[in-house]
C-alpha cells in the first residue's frame, strides 16, 4: 500500500493532502503553521491526516512539498552573508548591475538602489581570463587567490559564489577556484556560476548564482531538518520539493540549487488550479491567486503552464525557469488613496499587510484597504469570520473608506465600489501581461480564482476579460497542497548551443537532444520513476541571427528526421508572426537545446458531489445587503458545504466557506458541477451549454 | 501646406462626462498599451542601442496630437506642419529629419514613425515611436561625425514620408533608404519592430474605444490631460517664483578645439504661467554639437522634472502645455538653422537636465539635486576583421547619478529612462575586443551628505586593427554639487598602446586608429554631491571605504578619518570636521569647482593635459538669417494683430 502526501506551508495554515496511489482516494487536513520551526506544523498535520485516513505514517512513500522558505529569505533580506569571487576588473559587477534606473525620465531623482546580495566588502577578484570562445587568455594566479580567500575569512562569510567572465564557454577556471576555495575555507558551501546557470551575460549569471548562495544555508537547514523529522515517523519516505517551474526536485538537489525554488509556493497553486480545472473540463486557463499584499496570475495553455526563463522576487531577478507567474501589488490589504494634486483614485502598491491589516481587523490599521471596501460592499457578510474566529469590524471599515469618499466627493459605498473596480483593473493589467502581451486572447480561456480573496473578485475579472466561466474551486485554500501532491517528477537538461542553421544539421541536433534526454532520465530514475512511465519532450530556443530575443519551440523528432531543420524554423516563424505580427527573411540561429523527461502524475479519484436539483435553496443561510455594480441589492447567502451538483445559484449571491467567500454578481449564475466547482456564467452567455458538454 | 486628414466619418466626438474611476481605468489601460509597445520593440529590434540600451521612445496621443501617455512629448503637430500630403486610414509615416518636424527628433539616427489610429472611419488617437538606428550612412560609421558641419554629412535624412499607404508598404522608398545604411538588415528589423509596436498600440486603442465607446474614450483622454494640468498648475504656483531665476551651464568643447559653449536660461512665473527664456545661450556651433530643441519637448522635460521632484504620483502627459512658455532664440545652439550639423547633440540634450535642476532648485533648495550624468557618451569601434567581415560597435556608456535630497546617487548608472548597458560577454562574443576593466572609480562621485555616484571605467582591449570614436564631455567643467555638496570628478580617456606608449585622447574625437592589443581606458564622470559632506554619517563613509567606492584619503573630504578596514577614529574625525567647518565659508548652493571660465582655462593644461579650448567662432550667415527670421515673425505678428 503506498501513499503520497502534498504539503503546503502558508503564513497562517499548513495544508496537507494525502492520496492513496492505487485507488486515488484523498484525505485533507489543515493545521496552524509553526513559523519558528515549520516542520512541527507539518508533523502535526501528518498525524492528523493519517488519523483521518486510518493509516500509519510509515505507509507514506513520497512527500511533495511546495515551500516559500527561499522566497521569504529574499523578501525579508535574511539570507546568508555571501562572499563573491569575480574575474579581475569585475569586482563591481553587482554594484553596476545593468546600469538601469527604473521609473521613466527623471526616475533617478527618487531611485534609491538596494545593496547587492553579496557585499562589495566580501567580493574579491581572481587574476585570470577566459575569452568568449573559451580560450585561456591568462592563467589563474593561484597564489594571489589563496591570499584573497584568506582575507574573506575575516568577513565571516557564510556561503561563497564564484562567477568568472565567460565561464559559460570554459568552466575550468571556476572549477579550479572552487577546489582552492574548499581548501582555504573548508566546510563553506560554494556555488559556481557555470554550474548553476551556464549562460552568457555576466551580471545575470552572477546575480543568479549569488542568489543561490544567499538562500542556500537556510534552505539546506530547512530541508535537512524536515527530512530528519519525517524520517522519525516514516522511515522510507522520499522528500521532494516543488520547483519554480512546476517540476519536482529531490531534497538534495533542492538544497544545492535553491535558486530554483523561488516560485515553489505559487507554482503549487498553479498546478493545483490546473488539476481542478481539468477535472471540470477546462484545460485553457487564467489562474488568479489573490493574497493579502499581492496577486499572482498565470496562463495555462492546453493543460501546460507557460514557463519563462527568469524569476523575479522583490527587486531581484534571476535566470531560473519558473512558471510564468506575474505578480501585481494588489491584494486584500492594498491601501486606497487619493493624491492631493490629481484627485485620482489609486489602490496600492502600499499594503497594510497582515499587520496592522485592514481597518476591519481592529489592530490599529486606519487606512482603507481593498478588504475594507469589500466589507462595506457587503461581500464579506457580517456572519463571516476570517479563518473561523476573527470578527470583522464593519464600522471601522466604513470610517476608513469614508476618507477616500470625502476626497473624491463620493458616498462611502460608491467609494468602496471605486476601490473594488480599480483593484480589479490592476489585476486585469497583470492578466493582460500573461495573455494579450503573449499573443493569447483571454476570451478563449476560463478563469480560476483562489487564495482567500480570489473568489470575491473572480466574477468581476471574468467580466472584464470575457473569460468564461469563472471557476471557484472547492476549498480554494488547499489548492496548493493539491498541486504539490499531483505534480509529476520531472527533470530537464539543457545545453547552450549557439549555431546558425547553416553551421549545423538536423542529425546533429537530434543526437544532442537524445543525449540530453538520457541524462535527464537518469536523474528521475534515481527518484524512483520506472523507464516505462517516462515521457520525453524536446525543445529548442532560437531566434533570427542578430536578434536578442529567443523563442522556445517544441521539437517533434519524427518531423525533424523527415523535414529537417525546416520543421523547426517553420514553427519559429509562425510563433514570431503570432507574437509580433511579422516574420523576417533572415537566417535562424539556435541558442539552447533542451530535453525534459517526466514521470506519470498520480491519478486522483474525483470526489463527486451528491447530485441535487437546480434549486439551491437547501444551502441558503441568510440574506445580505450589498452594493453591486453601483446599485443596492439584497444578496442571498449560501453555505458552500451544503451545495449539491446541479444547483444553480442566481446572482446577486454570496457563497461562504471557512476560508473564503465567493461573489456572484447580478445577471450571473453559478452552476455547481460534480467536481464541486462553481462555474459562473453571465445569464446571456452564448455557449454555456457547449462548454458544459465539453466536459463529458 | 500642412497635412490633410481624410476621415470617412465626419461626425465630431461628443464631450461626455466620465466618472473618475472610468478615467483611472482608461488611464491604466493606455499605460499598459504604452509598455506593451516597448516590449514588442525590445524583443524584435536588432540595433543593440534599441534592444539592449532601450534608446527608443513611444507615445499615444489624443485626436489633437497631445500626448496622453509616453515620455517624449508631442511632436505630431510639428510632423503635420512638415508634411503636405494626405493622412488616411492604414497610413504609417516615417521621418528622420529634425528640421522638418521642428526638432521632434533631434538627429538623423532617430527614426520617427507615426500612425493615425482609425475606428469607424474617424481618427480616435495617434501612436508614435522613435528609436536610434545604429547607422544611417554618412561620413563615419555610426553616423555621428564629431567634425560634421552640415546635416548632409550625418547620413541619409528622410523627410516626412508615407511609408505605408493604406497598410501597404512603399518598398521602393524603403529600399532607397536602406541602401544608404551600413547595416541595412539591422535598420530593416528595427523598422519592422517599430511598425509592429505602433500596430499593437493602435489595436489597444481600438479595444478601449470598443469597450467604453468613442465619446467616452475621447472625453477620458481629455480628462486625463485636464487632470494633469490642474496638478501642474498647483506645482508651478508652489514652486516657481515670480522673480527671475537664472542658471547657466556649459558644453566643454565642440570637437574642433573651441569651447566652452554656454547654455543660459531664465525662468519666472507670470500668474499661472511659467516662462523659460534661453536668451544668452551661445549662437549655433559650426560643428555638430547643436541641439535642435523642440519647445514642447522642453516643456515635457521641465514638467517631468517637477513631477519627479515634488510629486511622483502625478501621471505625466501634455495637459499642462499651456502653462509653460519656452523662448529659444533662433540661430542659437538650441535652435540652429538648417543645414547646421546636429548629430552630436547628445551633450546639449543631457545638459538641459542640469539647467533644469539648477533653475528649479533655486526656488526650493531642499529639493535640488546635484549635476548629474547629463550626457550619453558614445563609444564606437569599427573595421574589417581577419575574415574580411565588417564589424561596427556603437555603445552608450554611463556614469555617476548625482546625490539627491532622497539619497545617494548610484554608481555607474544611466540618467536616461530604461537604458541598460550591453553585457560585456555579449560584446566579446560578437566584436573583436575584450573588456578587461569594468568598474566604477573610487572618489569620483562628489562628496556630500548624499554622495554623488562614481563614474565608470571601461578598459577596452582591441583585438583587431580598426578605428574608434569617442563622444564625451565634462572633461573641463565639473558636474557641480548642490546645497553644500562638492562637484564630481571629470571624465578622461587614456589609450595605452601595445607598443608601450600612452596618449590622452580628447573627449570628442573620430577616426582614432587602434591596433590589436591596444587598451583604451575610458573614464566617465561622477555625479555632483548633495548637502554638506560633514553631515554624512561617518559609518556610511566607512562602509563606502570598505566597499572600495571611497578611498581612505577620499574619506577626508567628508572630514572622516578611517582606516582601510572601516574603523573610524571618532576623536580625529570630530576635530577634523570642526576644523573644516570653521575654515570654509558660507554654504554654497552651487559648487561648480571653478570661479570663472578664464580661471578654469588657466589650469586646464596642468589638470587635464590638454591646452584649453579656444573661444568659439560663430558663422555669420546664421546670425543674419536669424535676424531676418525675427523681423519676418514680428511683421507677421503685427499683421495678424491689425487683422
Amino acid at each position: 500500500m503506498s501513499y503520497r502526501l502534498g504539503v503546503d506551508v502558508g503564513g497562517t495554515f499548513t495544508d496537507l493532502l494525502l492520496v492513496h496511489e492505487k485507488s486515488g482516494q484523498v484525505w485533507t487536513a489543515k493545521v496552524p503553521s509553526t513559523p519558528a520551526d515549520q516542520s512541527i506544523g507539518v508533523l502535526n498535520g501528518i498525524q492528523k491526516v493519517c488519523e483521518r485516513a486510518g493509516i500509519d505514517p510509515k505507509q507514506i512513500d513520497h512527500v511533495m512539498h511546495g515551500t516559500t522558505v527561499a522566497t521569504n529569505t529574499v523578501l525579508t533580506g535574511t539570507g546568508a552573508k555571501v562572499g563573491l569571487v569575480t574575474t579581475k576588473g569585475y569586482r563591481q559587477v553587482l554594484q553596476i548591475a545593468r546600469s538601469y534606473v527604473p521609473g521613466g525620465l527623471g526616475g533617478w531623482i527618487i531611485y534609491n538602489k538596494s545593496l547587492p546580495m553579496a557585499p562589495l566588502a566580501c567580493t574579491i577578484e581572481a587574476d585570470e581570463r577566459v575569452s568568449a570562445k573559451g580560450e585561456i587568455v591568462r592563467k589563474l594566479d593561484e597564489k594571489a587567490l589563496r591570499i584573497s580567500l584568506r582575507s574573506l575569512k575575516k568577513q565571516n562569510i557564510e556561503a561563497l559564489t564564484i562567477s568568472l567572465i565567460n565561464s559559460f564557454a570554459n568552466t575550468s577556471h571556476e572549477q579550479r577556484v572552487r577546489e582552492i576555495a574548499m581548501e582555504e575555507l573548508p566546510g563553506m558551501p560554494v556555488s559556481i556560476s557555470s554550474d548553476v546557470v551556464p549562460e552568457m551575460q555576466e551580471y545575470e549569471r552572477t546575480v543568479t548564482t549569488v542568489a543561490n548562495s544567499y538562500v542556500r544555508p537556510r534552505v539546506d537547514r530547512y530541508v535537512k531538518n524536515l527530512k530528519a523529522k519525517l524520517g522519525q515517523v516514516a522511515d522510507k519516505v522520499k522528500l521532494h520539493i516543488l520547483r519554480s517551474d512546476g517540476g519536482l526536485a529531490s531534497a538534495q538537489s533542492a538544497a544545492d540549487y535553491p535558486v530554483n525554488l523561488l516560485m515553489s509556493g505559487p507554482a503549487g497553486g498553479v498546478t493545483g488550479a490546473l488539476w481542478v480545472a481539468k477535472q471540470a473540463g477546462f484545460p485553457n486557463l487564467l489562474t488568479v491567486d489573490v493574497g493579502g499584499t499581492s496577486t499572482d496570475v498565470a496562463l495555462i495553455q492546453g493543460g501546460q503552464p507557460r514557463l519563462r526563463r527568469e524569476t523575479t522576487v522583490g527587486d531581484v531577478t534571476v535566470r531560473a525557469s519558473s512558471v510564468d507567474i506575474r505578480t501585481v501589488g494588489a491584494g486584500g490589504g492594498s491601501i486606497a488613496h487619493v493624491p492631493e494634486l490629481t484627485k485620482a483614485l489609486r489602490v496600492g502598491p502600499q499594503s497594510a499587510g497582515a499587520d496592522p491589516g485592514p481597518a476591519a481587523y481592529n489592530r490599529g490599521g486606519t487606512e482603507p484597504t481593498v478588504a475594507d471596501a469589500n466589507i462595506v460592499l457587503g461581500y464579506l457578510p457580517e456572519m463571516q469570520k476570517l479563518g473561523g474566529d476573527m470578527e470583522l469590524r464593519r464600522d471601522l471599515s466604513q470610517i476608513a473608506v469614508k476618507k477616500v469618499g470625502d476626497a473624491l466627493g463620493l458616498k462611502v459605498k460608491d467609494a468602496a465600489q471605486g476601490i473594488y473596480n480599480i483593484v480589479n483593473e490592476n489585476m486585469v493589467g497583470a492578466l493582460r501581461l500573461v495573455s494579450v502581451e503573449q499573443g493569447y486572447d483571454p476570451r478563449d480561456y476560463a478563469l480560476i480564482a483562489f487564495g482567500g480573496a480570489g473568489p470575491i473578485h473572480a466574477n468581476a475579472l471574468s467580466r472584464l476579460l470575457g473569460s468564461w466561466p469563472s471557476i471557484i474551486p472547492p476549498g480554494p485554500g488547499v489548492l496548493c497542497a493539491l498541486g504539490d501532491a499531483t505534480t509529476a517528477v520531472r527533470d530537464e537538461r539543457a545545453r547552450t548551443y549557439v549555431r546558425q542553421f547553416s553551421e549545423t544539421s538536423a542529425k546533429e541536433i537530434e543526437k544532442i537532444l537524445k543525449e540530453l534526454a538520457t541524462d535527464a532520465s537518469k536523474g528521475i530514475e534515481a527518484e524512483g520513476v520506472k523507464k516505462s512511465e517516462m515521457t520525453t519532450s524536446y525543445q529548442v530556443d532560437l531566434r533570427y541571427h542578430g536578434q536578442g530575443l529567443r523563442l522556445t519551440v517544441e521539437v517533434d523528432l519524427k518531423d525533424l528526421q523527415k523535414k529537417g531543420l525546416k520543421s523547426i524554423s517553420d514553427k519559429f516563424d509562425a510563433e514570431h508572426k503570432r507574437l509580433f505580427t511579422f516574420a523576417l527573411p533572415l537566417e535562424h540561429e539556435l541558442v539552447t537545446l533542451r530535453s525534459a523527461v517526466q514521470g506519470q502524475g498520480i491519478k486522483i479519484k474525483r470526489q463527486l458531489l451528491k447530485s441535487g436539483g437546480s434549486n439551491p435553496k437547501a444551502a441558503i443561510v441568510g440574506k445580505q445587503k450589498s452594493y453591486m455594480d453601483g446599485k443596492d441589492v439584497t444578496a442571498t447567502v449560501y453555505a458552500r458545504g451544503k451545495l449539491q451538483a446541479g444547483n444553480k445559484i442566481a446572482g446577486p449571491a454570496i457563497v461562504m466557506e471557512m476560508d473564503s467567500t465567493s461573489v456572484i454578481l447580478p445577471k450571473h449564475t453559478g452552476h455547481v458541477d460534480k467536481s464541486g466547482c462553481i462555474l459562473i456564467y453571465p445569464d446571456n452567455h452564448k455557449a454555456p451549454k457547449k462548454a458544459a458538454s465539453k466536459r463529458k | 501646406m500642412p497635412a490633410t486628414i481624410v476621415q470617412r466619418n465626419k461626425k465630431p466626438f461628443k464631450k461626455v462626462k466620465v466618472d473618475t474611476v472610468t478615467i483611472d481605468i482608461i488611464e491604466s489601460a493606455l499605460r499598459n498599451a504604452r509598455y506593451e509597445m516597448d516590449t514588442v520593440l525590445f524583443r524584435t529590434a536588432m540595433s543593440p542601442g534599441i534592444r539592449e540600451q532601450h534608446d527608443e521612445f513611444p507615445m499615444i496621443a489624443n485626436t489633437d496630437g497631445k500626448m496622453v501617455v509616453g515620455q517624449f512629448g508631442s511632436f505630431i503637430w510639428g510632423f503635420m506642419k512638415g508634411y503636405d500630403g494626405t493622412i488616411e486610414e492604414g497610413d504609417i509615416f516615417l521621418t528622420s529629419d529634425p528640421y522638418s518636424v521642428n526638432g521632434a527628433i533631434s538627429h538623423a539616427n532617430d527614426w520617427l514613425m507615426l500612425m493615425p489610429v482609425y475606428r469607424g472611419g474617424r481618427i480616435i488617437a495617434w501612436a508614435a515611436m522613435f528609436g536610434h538606428m545604429t547607422d544611417v550612412g554618412g561620413k563615419v560609421p555610426g553616423s555621428l561625425p564629431t567634425d560634421g558641419t552640415t546635416i548632409y554629412e550625418d547620413g541619409i535624412v528622410v523627410p516626412p514620408t508615407k511609408i505605408f499607404r493604406a497598410g501597404k508598404l512603399n518598398e521602393d522608398v524603403l529600399r532607397v533608404v536602406l541602401h544608404n545604411c551600413r547595416l541595412p538588415e539591422w535598420n530593416l528589423s528595427d523598422f519592422n519592430a517599430i511598425t509592429a509596436a505602433l500596430r499593437t498600440a493602435a489595436a489597444r486603442c481600438v479595444e478601449i474605444s470598443e469597450r467604453f465607446g468613442d465619446d467616452v474614450f475621447y472625453s477620458a483622454m481629455d480628462a486625463m490631460l485636464d487632470r494633469n494640468k490642474r496638478a501642474m498648475r498647483a506645482l508651478i504656483r508652489q514652486n516657481v517664483p515670480e522673480a527671475k531665476q537664472f542658471f547657466e551651464d556649459y558644453i566643454c568643447d565642440d570637437g574642433l578645439n573651441m569651447g566652452p559653449y554656454r547654455i543660459k536660461c531664465s525662468m519666472w512665473r507670470e500668474g499661472d504661467k511659467c516662462i523659460f527664456d534661453f536668451t544668452g545661450t551661445d549662437p549655433q556651433s559650426i560643428s555638430s554639437i547643436n541641439f535642435l530643441l523642440n519647445e514642447e519637448m522642453f516643456k515635457m522635460f521641465a514638467g517631468i522634472y517637477m513631477i519627479m521632484v515634488f510629486d511622483p504620483q502625478i501621471l505625466f502627459n501634455d495637459g499642462f502645455y499651456d502653462l509653460m512658455e519656452v523662448r529659444i532664440p533662433p540661430g542659437s545652439l538650441l535652435k540652429p538653422l538648417k543645414p547646421a550639423a546636429l548629430s552630436c547633440r547628445t551633450h546639449a540634450l543631457g545638459r538641459i537636465f542640469d539647467i533644469l535642476a539648477g533653475l528649479l532648485g533655486q526656488g526650493n533648495p531642499d529639493f535640488m539635486c546635484g549635476a548629474g550624468f547629463s550626457d550619453s557618451p558614445h563609444f564606437m569601434y569599427s573595421g574589417y576583421d581577419k575574415n574580411g567581415e565588417w564589424y561596427q560597435l556603437y555603445q552608450i556608456t554611463f556614469g555617476g547619478i548625482p546625490g539627491k535630497p532622497f539619497g545617494d546617487g548610484p554608481d555607474g548608472h544611466s540618467l536616461w529612462p530604461s537604458f541598460t548597458n550591453v553585457p560585456n560577454e555579449f560584446l566579446e562574443s560578437y566584436f573583436p575586443l575584450r573588456i578587461d576593466i569594468y568598474e566604477t572609480i573610487a572618489d569620483t562621485g562628489g562628496a556630500g551628505k548624499n554622495r554623488g555616484g562614481n563614474g565608470l571605467r571601461i578598459g577596452y582591449r582591441f583585438l583587431e586593427p580598426g578605428e574608434i570614436s569617442i563622444h564625451d564631455d565634462r572633461w573641463l567643467t565639473y558636474p557641480w554639487g548642490a546645497n553644500g555638496g562638492e562637484p564630481g570628478a571629470r571624465s578622461r580617456k587614456l589609450l595605452q598602446r601595445a607598443n608601450g606608449t600612452e596618449e590622452l585622447l580628447p573627449s570628442k574625437i573620430d577616426h582614432v586608429k587602434v591596433e590589436a592589443g591596444d587598451l583604451l581606458i575610458a573614464d566617465t564622470w561622477g555625479g555632483g554631491g548633495w548637502g554638506d559632506p560633514l553631515e554624512r554619517d561617518a559609518k556610511q563613509v566607512a562602509f563606502d571605504v570598505v566597499a572600495g567606492l571611497v578611498t581612505v584619503e577620499g574619506a577626508k573630504r567628508y572630514g572622516v578619518i578611517v582606516d582601510a578596514d572601516g574603523n573610524v577614529d571618532e576623536t580625529a574625525t570630530a576635530s577634523l570636521r570642526k576644523q573644516m567647518a570653521s575654515k570654509r565659508g558660507k554654504k554654497k548652493i552651487f559648487d561648480r569647482g571653478f570661479e570663472s571660465i578664464e580661471e578654469l582655462k588657466s589650469r586646464c593644461k596642468a589638470e587635464t593635459g590638454f591646452d584649453p579650448p579656444a573661444t568659439p567662432r560663430f558663422t555669420k550667415w546664421a546670425a543674419v538669417a536669424a535676424e531676418a527670421m525675427k523681423r519676418a515673425e514680428a511683421a507677421a505678428k503685427k499683421g495678424s494683430k491689425a487683422a
